[in-house]
C-alpha cells in the first residue's frame, strides 16, 4: 500500500467558465450505473461536452483542441458542491486530470480527491482569472503547482495557493490513501468499539 | 454516564467520544458507530476490499438497502441489465461480507435515509456515514451524520473509522411559530437563501430555537436533510423527548432496562446551556414565506410573492450567476415567479418522501384535480411508509386526485431509475436539488419547493401560492 508523494503536479491548464459547479455536472447520475470506477473518464462534463438536443461537440473548453492534452483543471468557486459522489473525482482522474486549482472546493469532493491524489488547491478569484486568462491566450503554457512551496506557476505568473495541512502533508508524504494507518490503529478502534454501548 | 466538562456542543461531545487518535497528516481517526450503504457508492468500495483481501470489521454495524435505480412502478424489475448488475452486486457484497440487507422482499426497503430512523438504527449521539451527501439527515436525532465518498465507505467496511478534520459549528436558532402554509422545508430553503449554498463550508450546523424544538422528528429531518445544500457536511437538532418518543419501540432500539440507560445517555450528549459556538444566526419563524427556487443552485430561493432576479439590476460575479441561471431555465427575468407553468409535479425524495408529508398534501388535495397535461408522481420514501400511508388511505386521496401513487425509491430526485424529466420540462419538485440535469433529462428544470406547494403547483399548473390554491389563510391564529 506503499504510495508515492505528490509533491508537484505539472502540465498545461484547461480554464473551464461558471461558479458552482456540481458534481451532478462533473458526472451527471445516469453514468453512476456501474459497479467499477474504469470506464467513466469519457463521460466527465458529458453534458456540457455535448449538446443535449443534437449530441454535438459544444463550444465547452474541453472539447477545444487546443487544451486537448490539459491535465490541469482551473475553475471557479465552491467547485464540485452537491453529491457526495466519488465517480466525480474518479472521472476527472481517469479523463486525465492530475489537479484541480480552483477559487475554493465543496468540502467532500474535496476530501474525495485528495483521497485519490488528485490534488485541489485554491487561490483568490484575481489570480484564478490571471491564470485562466494566461492560459486562455497560450493553451501551451506548462502550469505547475509546487505543493512544498505551496504555489502556482505559470509563464511570468506566480502566486500562493491554499491546501489545508493535513491534506498537503498526506500528498507530500505519500499517506493521503490513509487506509494503512487505519489498519494499523487496531487496537485503539477496538478499544474506542468497547467504550460504545450502541456499538457492543 | 460520560462526565462531561461544561461548555461543550453537542458535536465536540460525539467527536470526543468517537475519536481513536490523531494519524501523522494531522487528522483524526474518527469511530464510525453506523455506515448506512446502498446500491450506486458501495459496489466499487466492496472491490477495494476485495482487492485488498480484507473482512468487514463490524458487519453488524453496517445496514444495506437499495433505493437509487429501483423503479417506482414494478419495483422488483430493474430497468435495465446495468441496474440489474448493481442490485445483483449489494446482494452478493451483503452476502458474502454478513451485512444486514433491507431488500425488495423484506417489506423494510426504502431511500435510507428513510430505512435508518425507521429501523431506529440512527439513534442519538452516534457517527453515521454513507456515500450519501443526504446522511446529515439523520442529525435529526443528535447523531453526526455525513456523507462520504466510497474510498471512504471502504475505509469504513474495513475498520469502521475514517480520516476526518474537526468542523466549526455554527448554530442556526429558528425562533417562533411558523404561519400557516409554511413548512419544515420552507425553514431550510429560507436558511440555504440566507446563507449561501457555500455559507456552510468547515461548519457543522445546530439548528436550534422554539421552531425546532416543536418540530416533529419528520420535520427536523427535512432542515437537516438539506445542510450540504448550504455548504454544510453536517447538521443536527439535540435530542429530547420528541427523539426518544420516535425512537421507542423501533425494531433497533434499546429495549427494557437498556432503553432507560440509553435516554439517559442520549440525553447527556445535547449540547450545554454554555456551549461556545463560532458563528450563531438567529432566525424569526414569522419572517419565512413559502419558498421556491427559480435558478440552478438551492441557494437560489425567494418567497412565492417574489420576482424572479433581474441580471440587469445587478453587476459582476452576480449578475453572471443570474444570467447563467435564468438563460439554463428559460424563465422571464424580474416577473413574479407565481404563474410559470409546469410539466410535472414531483412529492418524495429524502427530504419529503415522509408519512407526515404525504398526510399534510392528503389534507388538501381532496377535491381537488391535478391540472390537465401535469405529470404528477407521489413516490414514498420506504416501503413502510408507503403501507402506512395505504392503510390510512391516503395512497387513494392521491389518485383520486390524479397523482400516480409509486413504490418506494429516490425516484425522479436524481432519475437513476426510469423516473425522469423529458426535455426541458419543469418540475415543482419536493426534493433538494436543482442542478442542471438534475432530474434526468439534460436540460430538465427544476423548481424546489414543500409538498404542500407541489400539490398547488400540480393543480394550478403552474406555480402557485399553496395558501391561495387550498384556502390557508397565511393570517390564521396559529395554534
Amino acid at each position: 500500500m506503499a504510495i508515492a508523494p505528490i509533491t508537484q503536479v505539472s502540465g498545461t491548464a484547461v480554464p473551464i467558465p461558471g461558479a458552482d459547479i456540481d458534481t451532478d455536472r462533473i458526472i451527471p447520475a445516469r453514468f453512476m450505473k456501474c459497479v467499477t470506477f474504469d470506464g467513466l473518464g469519457e463521460f466527465a462534463f458529458y453534458d456540457v461536452r455535448f449538446n443535449p438536443e443534437t449530441g454535438e461537440k459544444t463550444d465547452h473548453p474541453l472539447n477545444d483542441e487546443r487544451f486537448k492534452n490539459a491535465s490541469i483543471l482551473v475553475a471557479g468557486i465552491n467547485f464540485g458542491c452537491g453529491s457526495s459522489r466519488e465517480h466525480a473525482p474518479q472521472s476527472l482522474a481517469k479523463y486525465g486530470f492530475n489537479a484541480v486549482i480552483a477559487e475554493s472546493f465543496a468540502e467532500i469532493f474535496y476530501g474525495n480527491s485528495t483521497t485519490l491524489g488528485l490534488p485541489c488547491v485554491s487561490s483568490s478569484k484575481e489570480n484564478i482569472e490571471a491564470l485562466k486568462a494566461a492560459c486562455a491566450a497560450d493553451p501551451t503554457l506548462e502550469v505547475s503547482i509546487d505543493l512544498e512551496k505551496m504555489t502556482v506557476t505559470a509563464g511570468d505568473l506566480t502566486f500562493p495557493v491554499e491546501m489545508p495541512d493535513s491534506a498537503r502533508h498526506a500528498l507530500l508524504s505519500g499517506r493521503y490513501d490513509p487506509i494503512k494507518e487505519l489498519i494499523d490503529n487496531n487496537d485503539k478502534i477496538e478499544a474506542t468499539a468497547a467504550s460504545l454501548s450502541y456499538v457492543g | 454516564m460520560r462526565d462531561y466538562a461544561m461548555g461543550k456542543t453537542l458535536y465536540q461531545k460525539v467527536w470526543d467520544a468517537h475519536t481513536v487518535g490523531t494519524l501523522s497528516d494531522g487528522r483524526t481517526q474518527l469511530f464510525i458507530g453506523t455506515h448506512l450503504i446502498h446500491e450506486v457508492t458501495s459496489p466499487q468500495a466492496f472491490g477495494m476490499l476485495r482487492d485488498l483481501g480484507l473482512p468487514v470489521k463490524y458487519p453488524s454495524r453496517t445496514f444495506a438497502t437499495i433505493d437509487h435505480i429501483v423503479p417506482t412502478v414494478n419495483q422488483d424489475q430493474p430497468a435495465d441489465p446495468l441496474a440489474a448488475d448493481m442490485i445483483d452486486a449489494i446482494r452478493k457484497n451483503c452476502d458474502d461480507f454478513g451485512v444486514t440487507y433491507f431488500d425488495l422482499k423484506s417489506g423494510k426497503q426504502g431511500i435510507v435515509h428513510v430505512v435508518g430512523p425507521e429501523q431506529g438504527i440512527t439513534q442519538p449521539g452516534s457517527t453515521i456515514a454513507c456515500g450519501d451527501s443526504h446522511t446529515a439527515t439523520h442529525g435529526a436525532f443528535g447523531a453526526i451524520a455525513f456523507g462520504i465518498g466510497t474510498t471512504q465507505v471502504r475505509d469504513v467496511l474495513a475498520t469502521q473509522t475514517i480520516a476526518m478534520e474537526k468542523l466549526k459549528v455554527r448554530r442556526i436558532e429558528v425562533n417562533g411559530t411558523l404561519r400557516p402554509g409554511v413548512y419544515a422545508k420552507d425553514v431550510t430553503l429560507h436558511i440555504i437563501r440566507l446563507l449561501g449554498a457555500k455559507g456552510g463550508i468547515g461548519y457543522a450546523y445546530e439548528y436550534a430555537g422554539s421552531t425546532l424544538a416543536h418540530f416533529s422528528m419528520e420535520e427536523r429531518m427535512t432542515v437537516c436533510n438539506m445542510a450540504i445544500e448550504g455548504g454544510a457536511r453536517c447538521g443536527y437538532v439535540n435530542p429530547d423527548q420528541t427523539t426518544f418518543d420516535f425512537l421507542k419501540g423501533r425494531p433497533y432500539s434499546p429495549t427494557g432496562d437498556a432503553w432507560d440507560t440509553a435516554v439517559e445517555e442520549w440525553s447527556s450528549f445535547a449540547s450545554d446551556a454554555d456551549a461556545e459556538f463560532d458563528d450563531i444566526v438567529i432566525i424569526n419563524a414569522e419572517d419565512i414565506e413559502p419558498t421556491v427556487t427559480w435558478g440552478i443552485s438551492p441557494d437560489h430561493g425567494i418567497s412565492i410573492g417574489e420576482s424572479i432576479p433581474d441580471p440587469a439590476t445587478t453587476e459582476g460575479d452576480e449578475k453572471a450567476v443570474i444570467e447563467e441561471a435564468l438563460a439554463y431555465m428559460k424563465l422571464p427575468a424580474g416577473t413574479p415567479i407565481k404563474g410559470i407553468p409546469i410539466d410535472v409535479a414531483f412529492i418524495g425524495s429524502c427530504t419529503n418522501g415522509r408519512l407526515s408529508d404525504f398526510r399534510e398534501v392528503a389534507k388538501f388535495i381532496q377535491g381537488h384535480k391535478v391540472a390537465d397535461g401535469v405529470k404528477a408522481i407521489a413516490v414514498p420514501g420506504s416501503q413502510i411508509t408507503a403501507i402506512q400511508c395505504e392503510k390510512e388511505g391516503l395512497d387513494k386521496i392521491f389518485e383520486e386526485a390524479g397523482f400516480e401513487w409509486r413504490a418506494a425509491g429516490c425516484s425522479m430526485c436524481l432519475a437513476m431509475n426510469p423516473d425522469k424529466l423529458i426535455g426541458d420540462q419543469i418540475c415543482a419538485s419536493s426534493s433538494n436539488r436543482n442542478f442542471k440535469g438534475r432530474q434526468g433529462s439534460p436540460t430538465g428544470r427544476t423548481v424546489l419547493m414543500s409538498p404542500l406547494m407541489v400539490a398547488a403547483a400540480a393543480v394550478a399548473g403552474h406555480i402557485a401560492d399553496a395558501r391561495e390554491i387550498f384556502d390557508v389563510n397565511p393570517d390564521a391564529a396559529v395554534a
